[in-house]
């Protein structure tokens, strides 16, 4: 999913004097809001705490729900099996995370100190793929990777190769898919954090002495922080409860927690024990967000507030 | 520029430029295979879009996409933008809870908001089909708008309104002459954005969609675990260059209103 909105700073002073007195006041707008917050409410709040409800139920013939408490869903998530299955989605969410992170963050950075002209031509040649749809991204990976795609094909031909690449059905697959799927998610917010940067302070290091390692560990790294971690996110979260791509790059050999609830749901129809697994999948994510998010701004409690009273006039909005 | 910076870049330019090159090749390179494949093995070059365009079924699921796109457009935008109003006008900053309850749909897991949505419509008895999957996109969707027209409000000079008032102007009519068209661009990239957000929706449609409401990316994922065939070539072929599209003009929007 998108996005990046960047937080842009508000430069304008409040007005002092006392304001004119108009005939209506607008205090009635405030209620235009209503609407959205009922919306909210009743398609938002309330499936989720019925979600939460239903991981405590008990689960009845024929897919039915049977309305007593009942803690074995979460006994159950917790047995070697179903635990292997949601390490193994973590693990893959974390690694996924990692790599992109490592990819993404010499292209931010490039992208956020060329010239205006290429950066806007790199931005939307970025954008593009972030929103081009996700099966079709998939399915076109799957037509250059396949036992009979365009690498292999390519290969045998030139005869390079006897026998085709297993390039997907299998971890690879899974693991180019990922990375493929997630990446433009973790160059935006890092080229939103890297364009707002104030440079000057880089080469005020270098005058200060310092070398180029001391530069990029104490200045650039902790600066960009809080775009490493909205763009660290926007790749964790999706990913851990990802089922698409191991279904389809990955040959449905190996299940992940998205594979396990879509089936639970789908096709056993043991909803409190899909209930059960949703509810801790979210709480996982919630704490890795929590965790990381409380490690950035204790790393960041200091150099944030530099950087954010620097050109205040510099604002930019991407999609 | 100091002297030491400048030689850093002088030194890193022809890597950094080959390094973009080669990320954005292997980005695009699926996706060019796939253009050019489209056009392949056929007796004429757009065999393949006159056959997908003759395929009954892959022209119901794209009306379908069309339609759940265009009401979860319509929903979403008035939606969130009565709610941004409400919410960011005067310049004051929304509640915190507030807030948070519109980011929730961006930090939740999607799997769990479909089976969520899911669920609920089950237990209200509303059959799944279009209005079901158009519920569960206008949910998600309205928090793109709202944070769009919020960043929008944000470069808001207040004076503006002000000025309207001291010269006479009611309350509606500077809402109308001074505030909606200052809002209008975010209003339409918001629009065109929940269009966007919801033609490509895979995963939560999954859930919520019932029989014979299916939209195309759902139909390319089922279609994708019993094999390829070209017609789905074609039919993405289309997709794309219509996102495409869609993003330069989001583009252009957005750069016009700096």
């Amino acid at each position: 999913m998108p996005f990046g909105m960047p937080q842009t700073v508000s430069y304008m002073k409040k007005t002092t004097y006392p304001k004119p007195k108009l005939s209506l006041d607008w205090k009635a707008t405030k209620y235009t809001a209503l609407p959205g917050l009922i919306w909210f409410m009743f398609f938002l709040i309330i499936p989720l705490l019925i979600v939460l409800g239903f991981s405590f139920l008990k689960r009845g013939d024929f897919g039915t729900v049977l309305y007593e408490l009942d803690f074995s869903n979460y006994k159950r998530v917790l047995e070697p099996l179903y635990l292997k299955i949601v390490l193994r989605s973590l693990w893959l969410a974390v690694y996924t995370t990692g790599i992109c992170l490592l990819l993404a963050y010499p292209l931010a950075y490039h992208m956020a100190r060329t010239d205006i002209k290429t950066k806007q031509i790199l931005l939307a040649l970025i954008i593009i793929p972030f929103w081009i749809n996700f099966i079709i991204r998939i399915y076109a990976l799957k037509l250059v990777l396949g036992e009979s795609g365009i690498i292999n094909h390519l290969l045998l031909e030139l005869n390079i190769l006897q026998e085709p690449l297993q390039l997907t059905d299998n971890a690879l697959g899974v693991g180019i898919g990922m990375i493929y799927n997630y990446f433009p998610f973790m160059v935006l917010p890092l080229f939103v954090s890297l364009e707002k940067l104030d440079y000057t302070l880089l080469d005020a290091a270098y005058d200060l002495g310092a070398n180029k390692r001391q530069v990029i560990t104490k200045i650039l790294l902790p600066l960009s922080l809080p775009g490493m971690f909205t763009g660290c996110m926007f790749v964790f979260i999706p990913s851990f409860g990802e089922f698409v791509i191991p279904d389809l790059l990955g040959g449905s050999q190996t299940m992940f927690v998205g594979n396990l609830i879509t089936e639970t749901f789908l096709k056993t129809r043991d909803w409190p024990f899909g209930s059960a697994l949703s509810a801790l999948l979210v709480l996982m994510s919630m704490a890795a967000f929590m965790f990381v998010l409380h490690r950035v701004s204790a790393a960041t409690e200091n150099v944030q507030d530099i950087n954010a009273t620097k050109h205040p006039e510099r604002e930019h909005t991407y999609v | 520029m100091r002297q030491s910076t400048l030689s850093v870049n002088i030194h890193m330019f022809d890597l950094k430029k080959i390094y973009t090159a080669v990320i954005l090749l292997l980005l695009y390179f699926p996706l060019f295979a796939l253009a050019v494949l489209s056009f392949r093995g056929g007796p004429t070059p757009f065999y393949w879009y006159q056959k997908a365009f003759s395929q009954p079924q892959l022209m119901l699921v794209l009306k379908n996409s069309i339609i759940i796109a265009f009401w979860t457009m319509i929903f979403s935008t008035v939606l969130g933008t009565l709610t941004a109003i409400g919410l960011y006008k005067k310049n004051t900053k929304a509640p915190v809870w507030f807030e948070s309850l519109i980011h929730l749909p961006l930090v939740l897991p999607e799997i769990v908001m479909g089976l969520a949505l899911l669920i609920w419509f089950v237990f209200l008895n509303i059959t799944l089909g279009k209005l079901s999957v158009v519920l569960a996109h206008t949910t998600f969707s309205v928090s793109y708008v709202i944070l769009i027209l919020r960043a929008r409000f944000k470069n808001m000079d207040p004076l503006q309104e002000e000025a309207a008032a001291d010269l006479g102007a009611t309350p509606w009519k500077t809402f109308w002459y001074v505030t909606f068209p200052f809002l209008l661009p975010a209003i339409v990239s918001g629009a065109l954005l929940s269009f966007t957000l919801s033609f490509d929706d895979f995963l939560i449609t999954f859930f919520t969609a019932g029989v014979g409401s299916d939209t195309l990316p759902v139909q390319i994922y089922s279609m994708m675990r019993f094999g390829i065939t070209p017609e789905m070539n074609a039919i993405s072929v289309i997709v794309l260059l219509f996102t495409i599209i869609a993003v330069l003009m989001l583009f252009r929007l957005r750069s016009e209103k700096i």
